[in-house]
């Protein structure tokens, strides 16, 4: 049963598959991204497959891979009425993250909607056609893809300036502002006793 | 202008009168009517529900009021981790209070945002709004939550507005126990 999934898609589409592969179950398909919508249409209607439970989407970003593909797109299917589930994958964007779109899948799935827009906002991938592509966690100033590996991880975007150090009257780094002499007065009292 | 003010209770059926200074008899009266406006955006809020229900019960300090108004309350108690997103949303909830008001900051991630060191989270409130106290813990247990209400009826009592911070009872690093590992047994020279 397991290979029926893979060796179906792999008779419809023909080199439109780049590999499969099967371990302990968990059946993987990568497609080429012109293939995307088809395949994922091919794994809804076909009755022998009847994939009807959209799972989970998301990316992957592997900065190695250059130009070949850096985001690896995950798409994990489930059929409420065979009981088996698969796993579907392709390759988009060059090194610097251009170019990285492939067909949205909400008219297969209507519960992809969000989880293509969260796709977008934390990888920066752009889904052809989908019907309300914008941020879902980010807010509409943010600036890039947190997400991505060459996204800075010191770098913040806040939406209301910072109170200076000179407004505050105190260090505001994340160190402890406060000396020994200061916190509750009773346990500092008992503090002093040697408690504890 | 606090350290010499005395506050004497007179006792019912007592007469006479007492003297006191306008600043200490407001604070009096202020620290005992808290009312309060829990901006709650995550987990340290169950905790939150823990000190507000019996078992803790902050009733018993005369903060039981919650206003789900922030024109009607006067202690913000910010419980939970605030987002870029949300910090827009905390600083008008502050500015729409009325002075005097005194703002908690209830839990790690509120204090100084915590372990999230990143892109989404602001790294303490005292970075967008004026903070009077803060309850370290992940989440704090009740009793330090009293003790920063207790800290903060101090201030209000004393008219201080310097931050201060909830200490633990119990230095936890003082009943750290060594753990004795066995030592391995050195290998016999093989020759």
């Amino acid at each position: 049963m397991s290979k029926l999934v893979l060796e179906t898609l792999q008779a419809k589409l023909g080199d439109k598959v780049v590999e499969t592969h099967s371990h302990v179950g968990d059946d993987t398909a990568v497609v080429v991204p012109a293939a995307w919508h088809e395949a994922a249409l091919l794994l809804r209607d076909t009755p022998a497959l009847d994939f009807d439970l959209f799972v989970d989407l998301c990316a992957v970003d592997y900065p190695s891979r250059g130009d070949s593909g850096r985001f690896e797109l995950v798409l994990h299917v489930y059929s409420t009425t065979r009981r088996h589930r698969v796993r579907l994958k392709t390759r988009v964007g060059d090194a610097e993250g251009e170019h990285a779109e492939v067909d949205s899948l909400v008219d297969v799935w209507a519960g992809t909607n969000w989880f293509e827009r969260e796709t977008f906002d934390m990888m920066g991938i752009v889904f052809r056609e989908h019907p309300d592509l914008r941020r879902i966690l980010m807010y509409p100033e943010f600036r890039g893809h947190p997400l991505r590996k060459d996204y800075p991880a010191q770098l913040t975007q806040p939406l209301v300036p910072y109170r200076t150090e000179e407004e505050a009257g105190m260090i505001l780094d994340k160190v402890t502002p406060f000396g020994a002499d200061e916190g509750m007065a009773f346990g500092r009292r008992w503090f002093d006793k040697g408690g504890g | 202008m606090a350290e010499s003010t005395t506050t004497k209770v007179l006792e019912g059926g007592e007469q006479g009168f007492a003297t006191t200074k306008l600043d200490a008899l407001l604070g009096w009266a202020r620290k005992y009517s808290l009312f309060n406006y829990p901006f709650v955006t995550a987990c340290c809020g169950m905790e939150f529900m823990a000190v507000s229900s019996p078992r803790y019960d902050f009733a018993r300090f005369g903060a039981e009021a919650p206003r789900f108004s922030p024109r009607q309350s006067d202690l913000l108690w910010v419980v939970g981790t605030i987002s870029q997103r949300q910090a827009p949303i905390l600083r008008r909830i502050y500015e729409q209070m009325m002075e005097p008001r005194w703002v908690m900051a209830f839990g790690t991630c509120a204090s100084c945002g915590g372990f999230y060191d990143n892109y989404t989270t602001v790294p303490g409130i005292d970075k967008i709004i004026p903070c009077d106290v803060y309850v370290p813990g992940c989440p704090p247990r009740p009793e330090a939550v009293f003790d920063g209400l207790l800290l903060i009826q101090d201030k209000i009592a004393r008219g201080v507005r310097t931050p201060s911070i909830v200490k633990p009872r119990v230095d936890p690093a003082t009943d750290l126990v060594q753990i004795n590992t066995p030592k391995k047994k050195e290998k016999a020279s093989s020759s």
